[in-house]
Formats: structure tokens, C-alpha cells, sequence
């Protein structure tokens, strides 16, 4: 069993190649301390980020998710991350309806340069995952049921 | 409805230069108006605008792109045709719009809470403030503001936003943006865990028919939906309350400053999901960001499709 099982939450992030995920690189190479239950998935830019990537995250089970891209003026795209900007909020702001915390979502802008503020920006927002605790699951779906039933009769 | 004899000489004078007038008859039974598709002159006749035209007939416009097509529109539908031409999705020029002054539509469900077995329906007489119907040989006197849809209670464009032609007075509404979002502000203060029990219990009813797609003015994907594509597989085949779920805020995210709130989707619902609820929450909150509204402005364009440097309502989040 792994040492952190039961310590640790899942939380993914979506990280755009060109800064952030550049961040989490400068962050690494510097040896900054960093709390462990970030997963990171990289995407070419944060206009990539379809807001129904963290919506299926989330229903999937995850406990928190963080996108993060190249500051605004800044994205190798030129405006990828202005249109992200926009569908994003909207999805912070929906959240609450289908009974999410709207906590357990963020997005911010990290730049290759900052691995300071990489370590800065995941490890609060693992504490402030880690103060919503575990997210509701969904569990005793059909499916399951259904595939249960069928082991059962095979 | 009052001037339903102008409607019919409006569209009487324009059908010889259009390939098409879609508008509404009697359906199955009396209780339900069908579509109807207008193309010669007797047709005109059995044309029907009541309360118990529900559908909102702007969901065949982009299929019937290239022909010329005459459309009679509620308040509402007019909204769906507008986000269309935002869209570019139909041209201005193939399309004539038949507005009138509408003042509700009844909501199939309430009827049947209150009726019972609709099964078997003799007659129904509608009138401004009543529906008459008898079932099964039951006399029923139903209240119009107790069958009336959610929708129309709260009701802000009543007239057609864009018509060529025009039946009747304009209506006048008083209601405002907030009276019609009482619903989504009441919900939302309830727990989270309540919330999110609520949708798990009402998403597994969902039978993944489809219905509420096929039904919305705006999904006009049709073959190639994200909910039966295998790549990119968003949805597995599983029935699946997460898949069933995720399908119905996909339909919430591609709407998002496009919904015009017509309320087809909830009403082409077979097992009644309140689904309407996201997309009004979305619209709720696009308003608030971008004081924008979906079908209004047939030059506008939706707030998704485009950008500020720097916006004036999203406060980003200091670390
Ligand atoms: S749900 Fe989305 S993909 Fe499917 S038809 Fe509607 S807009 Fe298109
Ligand atoms: S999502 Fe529903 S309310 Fe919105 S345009 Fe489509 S059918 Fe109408
Ligand atoms: S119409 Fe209702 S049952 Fe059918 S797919 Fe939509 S939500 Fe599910």
C-alpha cells in the first residue's frame, strides 16, 4: 500500500505547455518543497482546456482540479487563454448547481519563470482541498449493479 | 388566439413565394397541437394558434437551410430564431418570420398531475384564462395559471424580437430578468450534498433517449453529437448515472450564451428531469458576466465566441 494512501487527495491539473507547465518545471529543477496529490496533465495551451475535461474529473471522482496557463497577454497562442479565461469562470460559477463545492476548482495563470509562485499556488490549494476533505462519490450506480449481476451469472 | 384570421391572411399572401409555412394544427388527440407544414392553400385552414401550441418550430429552420420557409413564432421561438442568424446557422433572406402577441402555453404535465389518465381524451376547449377537458368522459375545469408553463409565468418577450409580420396587438409584459430565475436562486441555496443527492436520484431516471437534444433549436450537430461519438468517447454506452449525468451538463456547456430558455429540452423530457435548471443557471450567470442575453440581437455575438483583454466582470483569484 502506498505510504500516502489515505493523506493524500486526488487532484488533477490541466497545465498549459508553454508556461505553467514550464513552472512546474522551474519549481522541480529548484527543489521547491511541494505537497503530493497534484497529478498533472499537460495540454499544448489553456484554450485547449474544454471546461467538460474538469466537470468529468470531477464526476469521475476527483477531489479537486486546477488549471493553470500563461498570464493573459502572455499566451504563445496569443488569445487561447483570453477564450479559456471566459469558459472557465462560467464553470466556476456553475458548479454550485449541480452540488459541487465551486472551491474545489481553480484556475490561475503561472509563467515558466515562477516556480516560486507554482509552490506557492499548489500547495494552497491542496490545503484548501484538503479542508473540503474527500468529494461525494457516486456509488451504487447501475452499472455496477448491472456488471455485478452479470459475474454473478457467469 | 384573437387575430388568428390576419395570421392566416398574412400567410395566405405570402405562400406563393415560399417553398414552406411551418405552424401548428390539431394533433392525436384534441388536448395536442402537432406541427404543420403549410403548402397550399387549403392547408391555411387547419392552421391552429392556442395555448396548446407548445413546440417551438425554429428547431426545423437549419435543417431546411436553401428553401424558402415561412415561420410562425411565439415570443420565445423568435428568440431561437435570432440565435440562429447569430449563428449563421440559417440566412435572414430564405427565412420570413409570422409574429404574434403570445400570451402562454399550458404545460402538458401539470395537466396530467391534475387530470390523471390522459389517455383517452374527449374534448378540449381553450380559452384565456381556462382549459376545458374531458377525459375518459370526466368534465376537467383547469385554471390557465395552474397549467400554465413555468416559462410563460415569468415571460419578458412575449412579441416576436424579429418578425416580417405581425397579427394582432403587441402584448405587454412587467415581469423582470429576476422573477424568472426564482427557481435556479432557491435551489442553489440548499447544501451541496443535497444538491448533489438530488441530481444523482433524478439523472439515474434519464433513459438517454435523447429527446432533449433532438428537441433543442441550438443542437444542431445532429450526427456527429459528442453523446455517440466513439472518439473522442465522452460517454460510454454504459447506462451509467455519471454518463447520463455528464450528458446533461455537456448539453448545458455547449448551450452556454447560446440557450434562448425556450424550454424544449425539459419538455420533450419523457421522465420529466428538471434539466432546465442548468441551462438557466448558465444563463444567469452569463448575464451577470457579460449583461449579455442568447437571440435578442441578431448582430450580437455570443460572449463564449469571444474576448475581452480585460474584462470588466471576472475578478481572477490572487494566490
Ligand atoms: S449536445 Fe452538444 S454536441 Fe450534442 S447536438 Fe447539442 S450542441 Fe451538438
Ligand atoms: S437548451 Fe433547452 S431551453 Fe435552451 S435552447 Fe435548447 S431546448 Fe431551448
Ligand atoms: S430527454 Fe430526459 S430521459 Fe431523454 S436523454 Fe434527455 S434527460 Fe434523459
Amino acid at each position: 500500500m502506498p505510504i500516502l494512501e489515505g493523506k493524500e487527495l486526488r487532484i488533477v491539473g490541466f497545465l498549459c505547455n508553454w508556461c505553467s507547465y514550464g513552472g512546474a518545471d522551474t519549481a522541480g529543477v529548484g527543489r521547491f518543497k511541494q505537497p503530493t496529490d497534484l497529478r498533472v496533465i499537460k495540454v499544448p495551451c489553456s484554450g485547449r482546456i474544454d471546461p467538460l475535461f474538469i466537470v468529468k474529473t470531477l464526476l469521475a471522482g476527483a477531489d479537486g482540479v486546477l488549471v493553470s496557463g500563461c498570464h493573459p497577454r502572455d499566451c504563445h497562442y496569443t488569445e487561447g487563454n483570453f477564450y479559456a479565461r471566459r469558459r472557465l469562470e462560467m464553470l466556476k460559477r456553475f458548479l454550485p448547481i449541480m452540488g459541487i463545492d465551486a472551491k474545489r476548482f481553480e484556475y490561475t495563470w503561472v509563467s515558466a519563470s515562477e516556480g516560486q509562485r507554482w509552490q506557492e499556488v499548489v500547495t494552497k490549494f491542496t490545503e484548501q482541498i484538503h479542508e473540503l476533505g474527500a468529494a461525494p462519490k457516486i456509488v451504487g450506480a447501475e452499472a455496477e449493479e448491472t456488471l455485478k449481476l452479470m459475474e454473478a451469472a457467469l | 388566439m384573437q387575430n388568428l384570421e390576419d395570421l392566416k391572411e398574412q400567410v395566405r399572401k405570402a405562400l406563393p413565394e415560399l417553398d414552406v409555412v411551418i405552424g401548428w394544427t390539431g394533433g392525436y388527440d384534441p388536448l395536442h397541437a402537432t406541427p404543420h407544414f403549410i403548402r397550399r392553400d387549403e392547408d391555411i385552414d387547419k392552421l391552429q394558434v392556442n395555448a396548446l401550441c407548445v413546440h417551438n418550430l425554429a428547431t426545423y429552420l437549419p435543417s431546411m437551410r436553401g428553401k424558402k420557409v415561412g415561420i410562425i413564432v411565439k415570443g420565445c421561438d423568435s428568440r431561437s430564431v435570432v440565435e440562429l442568424l447569430q449563428e449563421k446557422l440559417i440566412d435572414r433572406e430564405d427565412v420570413t418570420i409570422f409574429g404574434f402577441g403570445c400570451t402562454g402555453v399550458v404545460d402538458q404535465t401539470k395537466i396530467r398531475r391534475i387530470v390523471g389518465d390522459v389517455g383517452n381524451i374527449d374534448s378540449c376547449e381553450v380559452s384565456g384564462s381556462e382549459v376545458k377537458v374531458s377525459a375518459s368522459g370526466t368534465e376537467h375545469k383547469l385554471a390557465m395559471s395552474d397549467v400554465l408553463s413555468e416559462k410563460c409565468a415569468t415571460c419578458r418577450y412575449p412579441n416576436a424580437v424579429l418578425s416580417d409580420h405581425f397579427a394582432g396587438a403587441e402584448i405587454t409584459s412587467t415581469a423582470t430578468f429576476e422573477d424568472g430565475y426564482k427557481d435556479v436562486v432557491e435551489f442553489e441555496e440548499k447544501p451541496e450534498e443535497e444538491k448533489f443527492g438530488f441530481w444523482l436520484k433524478e439523472m439515474d431516471r434519464c433513459i438517454r433517449c435523447y429527446a432533449c437534444r433532438n428537441a433543442c433549436p441550438m443542437c444542431v450537430c445532429r450526427d456527429h453529437c459528442v453523446a455517440q461519438s466513439r472518439d473522442p468517447h465522452w460517454l460510454s454506452q454504459e447506462a451509467h448515472v455519471r454518463d447520463k449525468w455528464m450528458f446533461q451538463v455537456i448539453h448545458a456547456y455547449h448551450l452556454a450564451g447560446r440557450c434562448t430558455e425556450c424550454g424544449e429540452c425539459q419538455r420533450a423530457c419523457p421522465v420529466d428531469i428538471p434539466i432546465l435548471l442548468f441551462k438557466k443557471k448558465m444563463n444567469k450567470e452569463i448575464k451577470e458576466v457579460f449583461d449579455y442575453e442568447a437571440g435578442i440581437n441578431p448582430d450580437a455575438t455570443p460572449p463564449l465566441m469571444t474576448f475581452k483583454a480585460e474584462e470588466d466582470k471576472i475578478t481572477e483569484r490572487k494566490w
